[in-house]
């Protein structure tokens, strides 16, 4: 990727692979404000507010920087490379691999062990709710490595109907608490893990609070002669 | 001003109850609550600037059993509130509860499922202190407010008109609330 993408910034600030890719067309539309209120008159402190659908962009060999070097030594190390990874992505100087449940636990071994790859600290799994898109939870796993100054990122998505991820907690067992806290709160199930239980919530919490159709939860707020009900619940006033 | 004056230098004459009431407010130890940001403010209340010392509060007591103010200082999450709910009745009579700071007083920004909308729901609540956090002098204003309403509580016969006859069973919270 080296001939420069127009972008919205094509003043050349950024280096041609950190410039955000092309916003592709994908299923979907385009939402303003939130909660359901627009136009003006929108009281909810949203109206700003732009959400575009999920689009990550393919891409294409040369990945560019390192990253064909990862890719590779993946492969070679990893049999099942071409059915494990559904999808690589490279958008703003960061590699992403969209890996498919079965075969997480198996690459984040030899993503850990691979004396090329060496991915050795795991610094976050977290869970993402798209929702719109048919598998709408994703687990997402960050992955440093010390030795090689690398990040990296694995994304595996799920349907809210079987919210089934195998748990990698046998290779970074730092992802015991993590995984809790996406099960708390998106409701995504880690098998294996050796106790999923809520963290943030109280333990007989009914719900998963970080999903996109869970209300805000607020009370109105009661002011002199007037009653503010919570963002979520607000009307527009024209 | 009257027998005072006739009586020897060195004594003084005061009513039992304004007595009570005021080695009650000199000496109020506040248990350690500080939960969030509004912690911090407290903590420097309690430092050499804003000094909690002069009114005998700079011991804030690990134990809830040796405290008689419980300062909520930060938002109490829905997790949190049987373990403040446990302290709370931990705490010998008399007690007294300031919420400090709008998360304690009233869920403050957090208007959402995660945040207790005000600790008043769970504990009784003395003295109500909005800020986000609150200055250290603004904590040391709603402490001698606090001390103000301590020292004109009533007691003894007054007191027993002011609820109307009304007493509370005393009955052991074992006892009370099951095992």
């Amino acid at each position: 990727m080296t001939e420069p993408k127009s972008g919205p910034d094509s003043g050349g600030s950024l280096p041609d692979q950190r410039r955000p890719a092309p916003a592709e067309s994908a299923p979907g539309v385009v939402q303003r404000g939130s909660f359901g209120v627009h136009g003006p008159g929108d009281t909810s402190g949203f109206s700003g507010l732009v959400r575009r659908p999920w689009a990550p962009v393919p891409a294409e060999r040369p990945y560019g920087e390192w990253f064909d070097e990862v890719a590779d030594s993946l492969a070679a190390a990893y049999p099942s490379f071409d059915g494990g990874v559904s999808k690589v992505v490279v958008d703003r100087g960061q590699l992403t691999f969209h890996v498919q449940p079965e075969h997480l636990v198996g690459l984040c071994q030899v993503l850990r062990d691979d004396p090329a790859l060496r991915f050795e600290l795991c610094t976050s799994v977290s869970g993402v709710d798209y929702l719109g898109t048919p598998d709408r939870l994703h687990s997402v796993v960050h992955l440093t490595s010390m030795t090689y100054r690398r990040d990296l990122r694995l994304e595996v998505s799920v349907p809210v109907e079987h919210p089934h991820v195998p748990s990698i907690t046998s290779v970074y067992p730092t992802a015991d608490w993590q995984e809790r806290e996406a099960w708390d709160m998106f409701g995504i199930v880690y098998d294996g893990h050796p106790g999923l239980t809520r963290i943030l919530m109280p333990d007989d919490w009914e719900g998963h609070p970080q999903r996109k159709d869970y209300p805000l939860g607020g009370v109105p707020v009661q002011y002199k002669g007037a009653t503010i009900p919570p963002p979520d619940e607000r009307r527009n006033y024209s | 001003m009257g027998l005072e004056e006739k009586v020897p230098s060195g004594l003084l004459l005061t009513s039992v109850e304004k007595l009570v009431n005021w080695s009650r407010k000199s000496s109020l130890w506040p248990a350690t609550f500080g939960l969030a940001c509004c912690a911090i403010e407290m903590m420097s209340a309690g430092g050499p600037k804003h000094d909690l010392a002069r009114f005998g509060m700079e011991v804030f007591r690990a134990s809830p059993r040796q405290a008689d103010l419980m300062i909520v200082a930060g938002r109490v999450s829905q997790k949190m509130a049987p373990v403040l709910r446990q302290v709370y009745d931990q705490m010998p009579e008399p007690k007294w509860v300031l919420a400090m700071g709008v998360c304690a007083s009233s869920g403050g920004m957090f208007n959402n499922y995660a945040i207790v909308q005000g600790v008043d729901h769970i504990v009784p609540v003395d003295m109500y202190l909005p800020g986000c956090p609150p200055r250290p002098e603004m904590l040391i204003d709603s402490l001698l407010k606090l001390h103000d309403k301590i020292q004109h509580e009533p007691l003894g016969a007054k007191r027993a008109k002011q609820l109307g006859g009304v007493r509370r069973e005393l009955v052991a919270s074992s006892v009370r609330y099951g095992k």
